[in-house]
């Protein structure tokens, strides 16, 4: 079963009278553990793709299944708890709470998934420690680098185990190291067995995928399948080239 | 999420929330502080003139007629000018009613006028003096402090004698005892016999104090020769009361020879009449000073109103970020709910406090006291006021579109 599951998705907005088609008609499946990057430019209807995958809209028409539950007919409430259980967002513009320390913005999902206060301050601290920032988790927002900032948004992403990571631009307003690094934590999240899925406008960024789905006018101009990351690439080589090594050994054993 | 932590989550945020704002928070605080202390005041302020009527009135018996050509509750000029034209009721006609009526207890008649009194070389004028019988200590129920009130044989024949009021007793004697002093009433000298028990104002009018209580007899011969005599009848009980009433109607139309088709010529008034009349002015008096002071309280709602938009309108990515994390309606909701409602408790609390000293001050006029009721009332009232002008901004927080909310800066 896939856990996304798109049945000709159309989304169409009224702009001051004129109808814009955001998405047309478009299918698409996703399975669990993917790492897919959405891509294309201004225009293409990749936010709206992310905004319908995330649940924060609902399409205008046509199925959408999200890890078997139909979701596409449901109301407010009942979308919030889909967002709350399955997605884990990490935007752009970080999105945290500014009043709020890195600790209590992690907990902020728990809250509204209804767990005790002494259980979620647990998980909370675990996720934080997972993102390296078990030390930081008393200051509030403005307090932390952007990329750090960026670690407290995935660790708040993936504090209720979700089964989508979705990042919007993850890397955008920040510098091309700690982007770097914000995308390490990618591949080992992915590594790890979550399902991720970027959307993003940088082709390099989108190349640290498996898989790269590319919008225009929105309809899928192309779903190109990566064989491997970049990491994995060469570790994949490696492993190649041990084997041929223990074949080799193999063979020349008497 | 459950009840217990969603209220948890959303007093902590809206805390958070008030104290990030301090100025803008107290500014529309002080909307609520004026409106609950207004409110409160008002309301300790009519209180306290319930209180001071009811106290007052228990000077009047509940079981007692009060026969006079007057009624009390007049509603015209006409029914007054109309009563004026009255015949007098004489002496004659109360003994004639005394000795007919079967359901009295007593029957007193009193006749009044202002005097000047005089002992030795000090006076006091402005006294009111109550001519009267015996029957009297029943019907008004006075109590006697020092020596006696008027006998029997005082009352029949007339004696030069007197009681005299606690108010009395202090501004002519001072420290001497009045007992067996004999003081001149006009022009005529009479002995102490007695002193009453202090009894305080009718109503903040006039001192019950200030008077002198000397037999009928010698009212009509020192005073007045043809006084305006009313009756005081105390019936049985308060069982019949309705029964005594209609007797003694009946008895003082066949004393003052009325044909069955002529009106009454006299008026038989009750307390009843008058917590009726003070019910109907107090009830007005409160409905439109609640209401004034009521709409202050409104204008405070409004500026929470108002302030609850703007927070709602700067928060509206904050609002955006917790709907994507999985926060329900209601949960936006509640938190911009109690948000108003912890300013307008906040600012209820405050207005108490504000008001306890004021009430202070009322209580040098009225009986006043800041009643746990009122406490209570205020506090509800201000948290009402909160939700309620909470409530269309909270909604507005509430329906917002996750991906609108999101986009907004």
């Amino acid at each position: 079963m896939s856990l996304i599951r798109f049945q000709n998705i159309s989304r169409r907005y009224q702009m001051g009278g004129e109808t814009v088609h955001a998405l047309r008609d478009v299918s698409l499946e996703i399975q669990r553990g993917e790492y897919v990057a959405i891509m294309g430019p201004s225009g293409s209807g990749k936010s709206t793709m992310m905004n319908l995958i995330g649940c924060l809209d609902t399409a205008t028409s046509g199925r959408y299944e999200l890890n078997g539950t139909n979701v596409s007919e449901m109301d407010d409430n009942q979308l919030a708890e889909v967002r709350n259980r399955e997605i884990g967002f990490v935007f752009q513009t970080f999105n945290l709470l500014p009043r709020s320390n890195a600790l209590h913005n992690v907990e902020l999902p728990l809250i509204y998934a209804g767990i005790p206060a002494a259980e979620r301050r647990k998980i909370a601290l675990a996720a934080i420690s997972q993102v390296g920032l078990a030390d930081r988790m008393h200051h509030k927002p403005n307090e932390l680098s952007g990329g750090q900032r960026q670690r407290v948004a995935v660790a708040r992403a993936l504090v209720n185990k979700p089964s989508i990571l979705l990042a919007d631009e993850p890397t955008g307003n920040l510098d091309s190291k700690t982007g770097a690094e914000i995308m390490a934590l990618f591949e080992d999240l992915s590594r790890a067995g979550n399902t991720i899925i970027v959307v993003t406008h940088e082709e390099d960024i989108a190349r640290q995928s498996r898989r790269i789905i590319r919008l225009r006018d929105g309809l899928i101009a192309s779903d190109e399948k990566l064989a491997e990351s970049r990491e994995s690439r060469v570790e994949g080589q490696k492993a190649k080239a041990d084997e041929r090594m223990a074949q080799a050994l193999d063979s020349s054993a008497p | 999420m459950n009840a217990l932590t969603e209220l948890k989550e959303g007093l902590s945020i809206s805390w958070a929330a008030i104290r990030a704002n301090k100025m803008r928070s107290v500014l529309t605080t002080l909307g609520i502080v004026i409106g609950i202390v207004t409110v409160t005041l008002m309301g300790t302020a009519i209180e306290g003139l319930n209180l001071a009527f009811l106290k007052s009135i228990s000077s009047l018996g509940a079981d007692v007629f009060y026969v006079s050509r007057f009624s009390w509750v007049n509603t015209t000029h006409e029914d007054w000018h109309r009563q004026q034209k009255r015949r007098l009721i004489r002496l004659a006609d109360i003994e004639a009613l005394a000795s007919q009526l079967t359901q009295a207890a007593a029957v007193a008649p009193t006749a009044e006028d202002d005097a000047t009194l005089k002992y030795k070389n000090r006076s006091s004028s402005g006294v009111t003096i109550l001519g009267t019988t015996e029957a009297y200590l029943l019907t008004s129920g006075v109590g006697v402090s020092q020596g006696r009130f008027l006998s029997v044989p005082d009352a029949a024949g007339g004696r030069p004698v007197c009681v005299i009021g606690s108010e009395v007793a202090t501004n002519l004697f001072r420290q001497e005892p009045p007992l067996g002093a004999h003081i001149k009433i006009g022009n005529q000298t009479m002995e102490v016999i007695g002193v009453m028990e202090k009894r305080g104002s009718f109503l903040g009018m006039f001192s019950l104090d200030n008077r002198v209580i000397i037999p009928l007899k010698q009212f009509t011969t020192a005073i007045w020769s043809n006084p305006d005599i009313g009756i005081e009848v105390k019936a049985r009980g308060l069982v019949q009361l309705d029964e005594a009433r209609e007797e003694l109607r009946q008895v003082m139309r066949r004393v003052r020879h009325l044909e069955p088709n002529q009106p009454d010529d006299f008026a038989i008034n009750q307390q009843d009449q008058f917590v009726e009349m003070f019910n109907r002015v107090a009830g007005t008096i409160a409905v439109i000073g609640l209401f004034v002071t009521g709409l202050s309280l409104f204008v405070g709602g409004i500026g929470i109103m108002n302030i609850m938009f703007v927070s709602v309108a700067e928060r509206t990515r904050e609002i955006g970020i917790r709907k994507a994390i999985g926060a329900k309606r209601r949960t936006i909701l509640l938190q911009f709910l109690m948000e108003a409602a912890c300013i307008c408790l906040i600012g209820g609390l405050i207005a108490l406090a504000i008001a306890w000293p004021l009430t202070l001050v009322v209580q040098r006029f009225l009986p006043a006291t800041m009643s746990l009721t009122v406490v209570g009332i205020a506090l509800l009232v201000s948290l009402v006021t909160g939700v309620v002008s909470g409530f269309l901004p909270a909604w507005r927080a509430a329906r917002m579109n996750p991906v609108d909310a999101l986009r907004s800066e």
